[in-house]
């Protein structure tokens, strides 16, 4: 493994090594593209394949088989030529289809003929009363540390939240001889009934069976309280109890860590910050690129694949991975596109792993309490500005996020609005009685991820560059 | 708060928190040998000083923020440990020089 | 939406808002006409000093202005923090320029030579500081540093705070405030101006045009001129670190949050959303020189922000012969003017005539013949 690219510009750059990436990358890489993978982690597999290639869990049962799916994927791109950096941050992406890497504390600039991004998603965020308490953990931190270093929860812990992830979460602790209290499930009532009309498509997908046998061998070790509401993380300097409303009734659970969930979503800061369009999706409630039917975005030679094109799972993710490489080799090397899946057969495969997504949107559809805090709550975690000093900004005058930002600085801490982005949007969206779309998001710009002031002089420069900053 | 599994057969890492020796496992991340430690490793905010935890574990959150062999403000669910590695629970802005 | 104010302001960025502030506590009725979340905006992406040393060469009534603010200031701030609560964190104790080879000192002392020499320049010190002497009052400099000067009277402030405390003070006088609703159009119809936005016409006995390099375009509406060249400036900014920066500098300063802001560039190009790394990169190099333990200190984010700026640097405060009760205000140092705009161009806003003896000389008549002047230097 190199910690540099040996070249400096390549065919194809791959961004993120999770499913799409990895089936992206692969695919590419086979046809004779030269190919260069770039990922942050230590090893490759994303979020979904976490230390698919390292974990300790060896006991394949314990994380099941969609989770061993991915070292096929991994296998295949080794085999396939790709030149592959781990612990590889890119900070920057332009419409010039040059990208800003660093990696062990330095800085290289590679170009692209074509970019395909998978960048993967993020866990939505969950901004209830005490979120910020020590304690307070997403599910999918939970999951990292049980895939990476077979870490289980072993104090008095609660699960909070909805949607699939939760659930194979709560099974992959309790296979492992971890500690869980209690579920609180957020899933509204009413989305049942909503979620209906989709439901064939769901029960003819393997979520279905999967999904309903994960929650019969959950629910048999661990007590699930359903239709839960106005959650809250409590304790002074760390977390002590967790309060929730359901029947009518409030209750209050002594916890040392609560784990909450309620969906992910894609992580679009480096697609953004390349000037790529985006617009507010409805019903998964965030913002995805606009892509044609190939993956490619509004900015010419950029495609992006898997859940940061939109959220559809690992089975997705590498379909959309395939169509992207596909598209990326029929324009660079048409010869070799012959040899690779036909389309149709892509775009089957692709279908078949799309059904019951819709129901899955509509039953885990996020309630608006859990996205639009209110009071002393946080909504930025960096700058800790809480819903009511987003509030006073709009009564005085904030029209959007961008102007958040003069008033409150929100957005404006190292994770660069990850955690507050979409919070923030809908908040606003809402008090002024916008729609999202209309609200925006934040203006992204590079670095999207930190690096170091020495890092970033060490770019070359001109003298003309120099001279556009000296004063006299 | 969290434990080991019993499927962990990774040797074992001796690194320091704030000069105390914790036993990490090879492969761990900073945060999660810091979690796995027992230890009160809350953080103090730049902003605030209110104590956090790492929340994602994932790079996006910056809330494992921690000082690793004198350098400050690295996301330690990104670092992997390493054999005698310093940690230094950050309370509080960057210091100068580290 | 039908309504009479005293004063319609173009603009609602610091400058727009500074005067409405200050017609505002004036007991005028005002109405703020702004646009919307995503626009060139100097407000949200200047650099915050509040700055004297080297003002006004080429222009002795702009170092008198600029001096003038300069000890205003501490009053505004103290204004907006009894009105509002919210501490601007106006600190004035005086700023440097440093230097990183005897050819930039040289050049920075020839500067420091002209200022001293130019006639009618207000009375104020700046001067050259050798590297030792600069060593004392910034112990964390590098080796390279081989100067710079110092002038007493610079300081810088929190400008988002004081952009949020006009607002919010602003608020407080009854001042309406409407974002999203630029004007396109303005008029004059018996002795009112109609001002044209996609929301309806806002009606006012007088207007000033505070619309940044916009002015260009509106001035003429109302008989008046405000010839612009902006350029385009590269911030880069760094995590919150303990204080370490007792003075500011025209190209780092360390704000009351603990983030150190790395300045900036001057580009002709105008794009404010692109950025270009090597010009953060030769930033972020002359930073580092001057203060070496910068080096470790994460980026957290970067912006290019495009510049208002009269077309010879200085300051334009006009109004109309031909449209009696319209007034035009533009310039570069919307932070550093800010007590000036609020105390004193408001006041003659609401009396409705400039004062020739204060602001005679920012005239755009100036540019009337040969434009040809000297750009702003920090």
């Amino acid at each position: 493994m190199t910690t540099m690219p040996k070249r400096d510009s390549y065919d194809v750059v791959v961004i993120g090594a999770g499913p799409a990436g990895l089936a992206a990358a692969a695919t590419t890489a086979e046809a004779g593209l030269s190919t260069l993978v770039l990922d942050e982690n230590v090893g490759p597999g994303g979020q979904v394949w976490r230390a698919i290639t390292s974990t300790p869990v060896v006991a394949r049962d314990r994380l099941g088989a969609d989770y061993w799916a991915g070292a096929e994927l991994v296998q295949e791109l080794r085999a396939s030529g790709a030149e592959i950096i781990q612990q590889a941050t890119v900070w920057s992406l332009d419409r010039h289809l040059e990208i800003a890497i660093s990696a062990g504390g330095a800085s290289a600039f590679v170009k692209a003929r074509r970019v395909i991004l998978a960048t993967g998603a993020l866990e939505r965020p969950f901004p209830i009363p005490g979120w910020t308490l020590p304690g307070v953990m997403t599910a999918g931190a939970a999951q990292t540390m049980l895939k990476s270093s077979a870490l289980v929860p072993d104090a008095p812990t609660v699960i909070a939240g909805q949607g699939p992830l939760l659930w194979l979460l709560a099974a992959q602790i309790l296979r492992l001889g971890g500690r869980i209290d209690c579920i609180l499930d957020t899933t509204e009532r009413r989305n049942y009934l909503a979620a209906l009309p989709h439901a064939l498509g769901f029960v003819t997908s393997p979520y279905f069976t999967k999904g309903l046998a994960m929650m019969r061998e959950v629910k048999a070790k661990v007590r699930v309280v359903s239709g839960v509401s106005e959650l809250a993380a409590l304790g002074d300097s760390q977390l002590a109890s967790v309060s929730y409303v359901s029947r009518g009734r409030r209750e209050t659970i002594p916890a040392e860590l609560l784990l909450l969930h309620q969906g992910v979503v894609p992580n679009v800061n480096l697609a953004m910050s390349a000037g790529i369009e985006h617009r507010w999706d409805d019903r998964q409630l965030c913002w995805s690129p606009v892509l044609d039917p190939d993956g490619n975005t509004s900015v010419a030679g950029i495609a992006i694949a898997g859940d940061g094109a939109g959220i559809g799972g690992a089975s997705v993710a590498v379909a959309r991975g395939r169509i992207a490489a596909r598209g990326a080799v029929e324009v660079l090397a048409p010869d070799a596109a012959a040899a690779l899946t036909a389309e149709n057969v892509l775009r089957t495969t692709l279908a078949q792993a799309e059904r019951g997504r819709a129901f899955l949107d509509v039953l885990f559809r996020p309630a608006p309490q859990f996205r639009i805090p209110s009071g002393d709550t946080v909504v930025c975690r960096c700058e800790e500005v809480t819903a009511k000093d987003i509030l006073d900004a709009v009564a005085i005058g904030a029209t959007g996020p961008n102007q958040l930002k003069a008033y409150r600085r929100t957005g404006m801490g190292p994770c660069q609005g990850r955690l507050c982005g979409l919070t923030v949007t809908e908040l606003m969206a809402q008090a002024r009685g916008k729609s999202p779309e209309e609200i925006g998001y934040y203006r992204l710009r590079a670095p999207v991820k930190p690096i170091t002031l020495a890092e970033l002089a060490s770019v070359p420069k001109t003298e003309a560059d120099v001279k556009a900053v000296a004063r006299q | 708060m969290f434990k080991r599994s019993d499927q962990d057969n990774r040797p074992a890492v001796k690194m320091f928190v704030d000069g105390a020796a914790i036993a990490a496992r090879e492969g761990d991340s900073v945060a999660a040998a810091l979690l796995a430690s027992g230890r009160d490793i809350r953080r103090a905010t730049a902003v605030s000083g209110a104590p956090r935890l790492p929340y994602c574990m994932m790079g996006v959150c910056f809330d494992c923020l921690v000082t690793i062999d004198g350098v400050g403000n690295r996301q330690g669910c990104l670092v992997p440990v390493t054999e005698g590695m310093q940690i230094e629970i950050q309370k509080g802005k960057r210091e100068i020089g580290k | 939406m039908h309504r009479d104010y005293d004063v319609a302001i173009v603009g609602g960025g610091l400058l727009g808002s500074a005067i409405a502030w200050g017609l505002g506590r004036l007991g005028k009725t005002v109405a703020v006409l702004d646009e919307g979340d995503i626009a060139k905006r100097a407000s949200r992406a200047n650099f915050a000093l509040v700055w004297v040393q080297s003002k006004g060469l080429g222009m002795p009534a702009y170092t008198g202005w600029t001096v003038r603010a300069s000890e205003t200031w501490s009053r505004l701030a103290a204004e907006l923090k009894e009105q509002t609560g919210l501490d601007v964190c106006h600190q004035r104790n005086g700023g440097f320029h440093l230097t990183l080879s005897d050819a930039e000192f040289e050049q920075r002392a020839q500067l420091v030579t002209r200022m001293h020499n130019q006639v009618g320049a207000a009375d104020y010190s700046m001067e050259m500081l050798s590297a030792s002497e600069v060593r004392k009052m910034l112990p964390l400099i590098g080796p390279e540093v081989s100067g710079g000067s110092f002038c007493p009277l610079d300081g810088h402030v929190n400008s988002l705070r004081t952009f949020r405390a006009f607002h919010t003070g602003f608020r407080q006088f009854g001042v309406d405030y409407f974002p999203e609703q630029p004007v396109s159009a303005i008029t004059r119809d018996g002795g009112e101006f109609r001002l044209s936005t996609p929301k309806g016409e806002i009606h006012a006995g007088k207007i000033v045009l505070a619309a940044g390099n916009a002015n260009q375009t509106l001035a003429p509406m109302v008989g008046l001129s405000a010839p612009m060249g902006p350029t385009r400036g590269q911030i880069v900014v760094t995590e919150r670190t303990m204080p370490f920066l007792p003075h500011p500098l025209t190209t780092i300063r360390q704000t009351d949050e603990g983030t150190v802001m790395i300045g900036d560039s001057k580009e002709d190009q105008l794009d404010d959303r692109v950025l270009r790394h090597p010009i953060n990169a030769a930033m972020a190099d002359r930073a580092q020189r001057m203060f070496p333990h910068l080096a470790r200190l994460n980026v957290v984010r970067s912006w290019a922000g495009i510049r208002v700026m009269p077309q010879d640097g200085f300051p334009i405060y006009d109004q109309s012969e031909t449209h009696p009760g319209a007034f035009v205000a533009c310039c570069h140092s919307g932070v550093t003017l800010a007590p000036n705009h609020a105390f004193d161009i408001a006041r003659m806003v609401a009396a409705g005539a400039l004062e020739p003896e204060l602001v005679g000389a920012f005239s755009a008549s100036r540019f009337a013949g040969d434009s040809a002047g000297t750009t702003d230097i920090r």
